[in-house]
């Protein structure tokens, strides 16, 4: 039963106001109340709760072996998160910052992601690895990455990015149910409120989104299907993430009619969103944090591109963070803000 | 759902055996919580000078009975005692006690400073500075040192300006690193200092490249590194361990066991089982487990392993035991998670405070001194912040001049690199049209 599904009974179901914490928090709940299978563990995740607190008061609700902390290694984690996999449980790793993730990427990429494929769906790897991702909170070049096209560019694990508190809940329970390995980054600079952009002026809290209105128990919202943050004619916009915020901001602020589409899932993509956009549009902006070559905007600009070649009135703009290291002082100049994302609009319009 | 699941819960039901206990997954615990009590006395706490100090050229297995052991030199009577006593002069017993009291004034401006909002982040190692102080006094100068974040001790101990080492915290104009590396992440090839990354435990094989890269090449200078108890999970500990075995590579390996890896006591890297020095026993390694807070100790200690080192008799693991005296970082609150009696109960002590005795009981030093000593630190971290803050704090940083983000990145910027850096720089025109350079 999805969300798209219940429309109904959803619209009736009591709500609360969540930041994207208690949201995540929410789902890991709701799915170990569900499923007796569903295990969670991570470096702090236990008794403190996680470092951002995303894993408060599970482990006294559930006990120490479904909810525990783990050594300092994350190939240990994904490693044994396989193993549980092949058991039959659903286990919910968490790696404290996606920057850390990489010791624990041969386990991922050669284990996780073939475990299906090779023994011709003997074994599966059903987990869910949740990741803070992303910059904005002077985390330097260790506590700021965004390396979701690494994972994309593997063949059997599924990368999803929620935008918003509701999303994050829906598409959280979503990942656990889903049988094949999903790679969950939270946008840690959205984590407490929606960020437009303009790091000098005061941070909004979820309480004020319409966003942060999350209905209670169990929703999902299938992987695989992007969300239309606001209709449009004059251009396509394909974000995920925190920059689903910040070119929102940019697009209000420049008073044009984009038609903004938050992927939340990459892979599998929803193309069909995609391509019914841009043929109506005839112009696409693609918009992420993650360094540039070979970042996941270079697949969304060939695939528009291959698909909808015909349709487009103007060349597809990128809007990413630059090809260095994330700098810790010169994290602004970075990050691609108001600036970088309203030329690229103004090229755009100007086509 | 496509499948209709879950596998393993048959196997559960069907493999069930007979009258089979069932099997129970242990989760590590620690002994206090917030609020607890705090009673140390599980911990064995060794008699200072019984420890036997073998030769430093002698077989590993010779040193496995330390690691199980606790090497001490300092006595409850505050006097050096047995084979361990590196024997210092007062001189150096006083320079010793003055960098770790600097360590400590220093630590503890920073954090203000952080939490005043000078900065982004701090990490402090009170309690722990002899961990790294006495090994840099230990070592030579130009041995080449890899370290964690916890170990400002070392380029203080080495004389490095803290000047530039509040420039680096700040971020500011002035600081080396350009801005980019987040706070106390430093980096000082004058000072034989590795750039420290922030990642955990990626140092470790690096200095035993660097150990065998000297061995290559004749050299007589050894390498040295740091990392916590918690970081010796990962992977890079035991490659860079098998590696240092395999080639005998002239290294030592500390291991600080300051029992908490932010919320994570010991337990966790799996000190319920066997101590970290300990870890030397597998890999015919010589191992040492010393008193971290005891500053004469982890001095012999060090001093014993550089010289085993030196003398191509091979790597050393050397297992600190110590108590991480305030939170993990400026962006921990420990007091969610262990108890606060648990530094008060330390069994160890003070590193500062243990030596500043020591030296009292020699006649060499008094309580008045000392105060002095400690007020003209105070001051002299002052001058060096307000010095270091006219090349401005770290605000919303943006000190540094654009193309230098893209400076570094390769030897060369390569033409996407060049159009990159314009893009900034036009960036920062069109949000500040006053701007003048680049």
């Amino acid at each position: 039963m999805t969300y798209e599904e219940t429309p109904v009974s959803l619209a009736e179901a009591p709500t609360r106001r969540l930041n994207m914490i208690e949201a995540i928090n929410d789902a890991l709940d709701i799915m170990m109340e569900r499923d007796p299978n569903v295990v969670v563990m991570g470096e702090d995740v236990g008794y403190f709760g996680g470092v951002f607190r995303a894993t408060a008061g599970l482990q006294k609700k559930y006990g120490k072996p479904r909810v525990f902390d783990t050594p300092i290694s994350e190939c240990g984690i994904i490693g044994v998160a396989v193993g549980m996999g092949a058991y039959g449980l659903r286990p919910v790793p968490e790696i404290q910052f996606a920057d850390y993730i990489y010791p624990g990427l041969d386990q991922l990429v050669s284990e996780a992601a073939r475990l299906r494929y090779r023994s011709a769906g003997e074994f599966i790897a059903p987990m869910t690895v949740r990741s803070p991702f992303g910059g904005g909170i002077f985390g330097g070049q260790t506590h700021s990455q965004s390396p979701e096209a690494l994972f994309t560019h593997v063949a059997g694990l599924k990368t999803v990015v929620p935008s918003t508190p509701h999303d994050a809940k829906g598409l959280l329970i979503a990942a656990i149910e889903d049988n094949d390995p999903v790679i969950f980054f939270e946008p840690k600079r959205i984590y407490n409120g929606p960020f437009n952009g303009y790091y000098d002026k005061p941070v909004e809290p979820w309480s004020k989104h319409a966003d942060s209105v999350v209905p209670e128990g169990y929703y999902s919202i299938p992987l695989g299907k992007a969300r239309i943050v606001r209709p449009g004619n004059a251009f396509t916009v394909l974000a995920y993430g925190t920059m689903v915020h910040v070119a929102a901001a940019v697009c209000a602020e420049k008073g044009v009619d984009a038609e903004i589409i938050d992927l939340r899932t990459l892979v599998p993509l929803d193309i069909a969103t995609v391509e019914k956009s841009v043929e109506k549009t005839g112009k696409c902006l693609i918009v992420h944090e993650a360094t540039r070559t070979s970042g996941f905007g270079a697949e969304l600009s060939a695939l528009v591109q291959e698909r909808c070649f015909y349709h487009l009135e103007a060349p597809i703009e990128r809007v990413t963070g630059f090809d260095t290291p994330y700098p810790h002082s010169l994290e602004w100049a970075y990050f691609p803000g108001p600036v970088r994302i309203g030329e690229a609009i103004d090229r755009l319009t100007k086509a | 759902m496509r499948e209709s699941q879950n596998a393993g819960v048959l196997i559960m039901s069907t493999s069930a055996r007979g009258n089979l206990p069932s099997l129970s997954l242990h989760v590590p615990e620690p002994r206090f919580r917030p609020g607890d009590p705090v009673n140390y006395s599980h911990l064995q706490i060794t008699v200072a000078g019984e420890q036997p100090r073998p030769d430093e050229g002698c077989v590993a297995a010779d040193t496995h009975p330390l690691c199980l052991d606790l090497v001490r030199v300092l006595d409850d009577d505050d006097r050096a005692v047995g084979p361990w006593d590196p024997k210092l002069d007062a001189e150096t017993l006083r320079r010793m006690l003055r960098t770790m009291a600097l360590t400590r004034a220093f630590d503890d401006r920073m954090y203000r400073g952080q939490r005043q909002g000078k900065t982004s982040f701090y990490m402090k190692c009170t309690g722990e500075e002899a961990s790294s102080v006495a090994p840099a006094m230990a070592l030579a100068d130009d041995d080449m040192v890899f370290p964690s974040y916890r170990q400002q001790g070392i380029l203080i101990a080495r004389g490095y300006p803290i000047v530039e080492m509040i420039n680096q915290i700040y971020s500011n104009r002035a600081d080396k690193l350009k801005g980019r590396q987040l706070p106390i992440m430093y980096s000082a090839r004058e000072a034989s200092f590795f750039t420290i990354s922030g990642n955990l435990a990626t140092q470790y094989p690096q200095a035993v490249g660097w150990a065998m890269a000297s061995a290559i090449k004749g050299d007589t200078r050894i390498a040295a590194t740091w990392i916590g108890e918690g970081s010796t999970a990962e992977g890079d500990f035991h490659s860079a361990m098998t590696f240092a075995t395999v080639y005998n590579a002239p290294v030592i390996f500390n291991v600080v066991n300051n029992q908490w890896a932010i919320s994570s006591f010991s337990g966790f890297a799996g000190a319920e089982r066997t101590t970290f020095a300990a870890r030397a026993i597998g890999y015919g390694m010589a191992g040492l487990r010393v008193d971290g807070n005891d500053p004469l100790a982890v001095y012999a200690a060090t001093e014993w392993a550089a010289n085993r080192a030196r003398s191509n008799a091979g790597p050393t693991l050397i297992e600190h035991f110590t108590y991480r005296a305030e939170g993990h970082s400026t962006s921990d609150d420990p007091g969610q998670y262990r108890s606060a009696h648990e530094r008060e109960e330390w069994p160890l002590g003070d590193p500062i405070n243990r030596l500043k005795k020591h030296l009292i009981a020699l006649g060499e030093w008094s309580e008045d001194q000392h105060a002095a000593m400690d007020r003209e630190l105070m001051e002299q971290v002052k001058v060096a912040t307000k010095e270091a803050e006219k090349n401005g704090i770290l605000g919303h940083g943006l000190h540094h001049p654009f193309h230098t983000m893209f400076e570094d990145v390769f030897e060369d910027l390569p033409w996407h690199l060049q159009e990159q850096s314009r893009q900034a720089i036009h960036e920062r025109r069109v949000k500040w049209p006053e701007w003048k350079d680049g």
